[in-house]
């Protein structure tokens, strides 16, 4: 326990330096500077919540992380708006546009503001103003530049770039960018050339009420969309987002999983579901792969063979085995592979397979099948854990109909049941794991590290399967086999931790080699 | 759509009666104002000059809100020009999320033009082209008179 600890100790000020680092060079001295002026309270985070406060990692695969819901994020976003008004003396329609166009970034904001306020203002989209104040209008004599309508009494807008389009057409124009283009935080003026944004201000008086909504949630979109230390859940229709300090660049010795209150556990680094203990530039080029190959790899493996003179791969579609290769005209015996000029005259059948020509032939095929065979063998079982699991979420369901079935055969109670429902949830999550040790497994390079990495899969691969064959014994007898099946669970549960562990703190310290580039 | 109708009944107006230099427009049929036939002398200081491009410039229904379609019906040899049997013109301007709903026509064909005379190799829809554009000129400009000569002149 004493070495554990100190390594996560000495991962955590590892942690604190680089965010010192980019603190100096970015956040931190103001948003210091404003706690001490404007915070009443002693948070330093972005989110105050007490219940769900971040939960600090104990073991090297496991990451710090916060799960935060849609309320949390409006204040989160409300607060930076205030902070930035006070401190600049700015409305906070303004700050938030400005915090928009900033990225969120609200100390680059204030630091640009402070040096040059007038260009800060222009960039962002607050051109020269005109004293109008913003409101609908009738204009005498006007005519809208966009429709050409002119009949009196047209009602008009105009931001307080002076740049004046009947209502009419505001409306369509904001209506489209916020329906069609999914816009909000930087719709500018519909005069050409004209970068002025639209305020929120002038958005609630044009935009029709039952966008408002959209509108906010595109809004919304945007602060946590900016922000590199949040990120979306990624499931459907979840509302949730994640807080997690892991940057980019930190993703090739750290596989950040988390998962949100929707349960649904994926990757922060690049969303995708879950892939411990594979960094996410090795599933990229795993998943692209398997898209590209598999298919076509397995049929290529059973159907084809290679022309022993250019390599050209050949597909044999009639009876005959004296083939001429399309590309190169070579002529070639398919079963022993020989040039078909040594067969003399036996046609058609082949009875000289000691030839040393032939022979050669086939060493130089069986080189070139290894590499395609040495990925179908890792596909393949990638493939099948992924299959397993899905069965097994089959099997989930039906273990709810076990759980209430053994209620009433054994006369336990729902608590005591609950031991199947957490063994089939580990199942899932050991053939999660399972999957990508072999996507891992096939960009190792063959050295020792990768026999201790091999051993902890075939562990964790048993275990697996020691406890997914409980789940096939009658329902009857499942009460007697409960404190079995705790125990395998645990086990499972454990072996998973010790792989998921060992292969992350070898990645964290870059020990392990890989046949590619982590890019 | 009538508010629609007024702005292209305008604007078509005033390009036929003040068209913009090297440029004549016409409707492709008098019952559809929404395709226009755009006929686009070759400027002079360019490897197009003395050929004469036909293009078709195509009106969404929600035009002015969404962007015109700019398509070359005369093969071009030009980096921002697909060289397919579409012929599409890769402007800035008509991108979705650069036109504002203030642009007129007369711009798109202004700028059409001038992308004959100044190519825009780093936005480029054919990037061998492009490449060719910035680093050898002279073989640029003499495919592009080539071809000019052979599709572009009656």
């Amino acid at each position: 326990m004493d070495s554990e600890d100190e390594f996560i100790s000495g991962m955590s000020s590892d942690q604190e330096m680089d965010d010192d680092l980019e603190d100096s060079l970015g956040e931190g001295e103001w948003e210091y500077l404003l706690l001490c002026y404007f915070d009443d309270d002693d948070d330093q985070g972005l989110f105050d919540t007490q219940d769900k406060d971040i939960k600090s990692s104990h073991k090297p695969h496991e990451v710090d992380f916060k799960v935060i819901g849609p309320r949390e994020i409006q204040a989160a976003q409300d607060k930076h708006i205030e902070e930035a008004a006070l401190i600049l003396g700015l409305p906070t329609e303004t700050c938030a546009i400005l915090l928009r166009y900033f990225h969120w970034n609200k100390d680059r904001l204030i630091e640009s503001y402070m040096d040059r306020p007038e260009q800060v203002l222009e960039n962002a989209g607050f051109g020269p103003s005109s004293k109008s104040p913003p409101k609908a209008q009738v204009v005498p004599g006007f005519v809208c530049e966009i429709c050409c309508e002119d009949e009196p009494g047209l009602e008009t807008y105009a931001m307080k770039c002076g740049h004046r389009f009947c209502v009419d057409c505001y409306r369509q124009y904001l209506t489209q960018k916020i329906k069609d283009e999914g816009e909000a935080a930087r719709i500018q003026c519909p005069k050409e050339g004209c970068s002025r944004i639209v305020d929120s201000k002038s958005l609630d008086l044009m935009v029709p009420g039952d966008l408002h909504e959209r509108y906010q949630v595109l809004l919304t979109r945007t602060y946590v969309d900016d922000k590199e230390n949040l990120k979306w859940c990624p499931a459907p229709n979840c509302e949730y987002a994640v807080e997690c300090g892991i940057k980019k660049r930190q993703l090739n010795q750290i596989v950040p999983s988390v998962q949100c209150t929707c349960s649904h556990s994926f990757c922060f680094g690049c969303t995708l579901n879950e892939h411990q203990p594979t960094p996410c530039s090795l599933v990229k080029k795993w998943l692209k792969k398997c898209e590209d190959d598999s298919e076509t790899a397995n049929w290529i493996s059973a159907n084809t063979k290679e022309c022993p003179e250019c390599g050209s791969t050949i597909e044999k579609n009639g009876g005959c085995n004296h083939m001429t290769c399309r590309k190169c005209k070579h002529e070639f015996c398919w079963i022993c592979m020989g040039p078909w000029s040594e067969h003399g005259t036996s046609w058609y059948n082949c009875n000289r397979f000691e030839e040393k020509s032939g022979s050669e032939a086939r060493d130089a095929q069986a080189r070139s099948r290894q590499s395609l065979e040495r990925y179908l063998h890792y596909y393949n079982r990638y493939a099948n854990h992924e299959q397993s699991a899905k069965l097994d979420k089959d099997l989930y369901l039906k273990t709810e109909k076990k759980m209430t079935n053994l209620q009433t055969m054994s006369g336990m109670s729902w608590i005591e049941v609950q031991f199947l429902d957490q063994a089939s949830q580990i199942l899932q999550q050991c053939r999660q794991t399972l999957k990508w040790t072999y996507a891992f497994a096939f960009y190792l390079q063959r050295e020792n590290l990768a026999h201790i990495f091999e051993d902890n899969q075939k562990d964790l691969e048993m275990a697996v399967e020691n406890l997914s064959e409980m789940f096939e014994k009658p329902t009857s007898e499942l009460s007697g086999l409960k404190v079995d099946m705790i125990n395998r669970t645990a086990y499972c549960q454990k072996r998973r931790i010790i792989l998921l562990s060992d292969t992350a703190e070898n990645l964290r310290n870059g020990v392990w080699k890989f046949t590619v580039d982590l890019d | 759509m009538a508010g629609g109708q007024k702005r292209i009944g305008k604007e078509l107006a005033e390009v036929t009666k003040d068209p913009p230099e090297g440029i004549t427009v016409s409707l492709v049929s008098e019952a559809d104002i929404y395709n226009w036939d755009i006929q686009l002398e070759g400027p002079e200081d360019s490897p197009y000059a003395g050929g004469t491009f036909k293009l078709l410039l195509a009106l969404p229904t929600d035009y002015p809100f969404k962007p015109p379609t700019l398509n070359f019906k005369t093969k071009v040899y030009h980096p921002n020009v697909s060289n397919d049997d579409k012929g599409s013109m890769c402007l800035g301007m008509l991108r979705s999320e650069e036109w504002k709903p203030s642009s007129k026509i007369s711009g798109v064909l202004r700028t059409a033009r001038n992308l004959l005379i100044e190519p825009n190799p780093d936005d480029a829809v054919e990037t061998q082209i492009a490449e060719q554009y910035k680093s050898s000129r002279k073989d640029f400009d003499k495919i592009a008179r080539d071809w000019t000569k052979k599709y572009a002149k009656a």
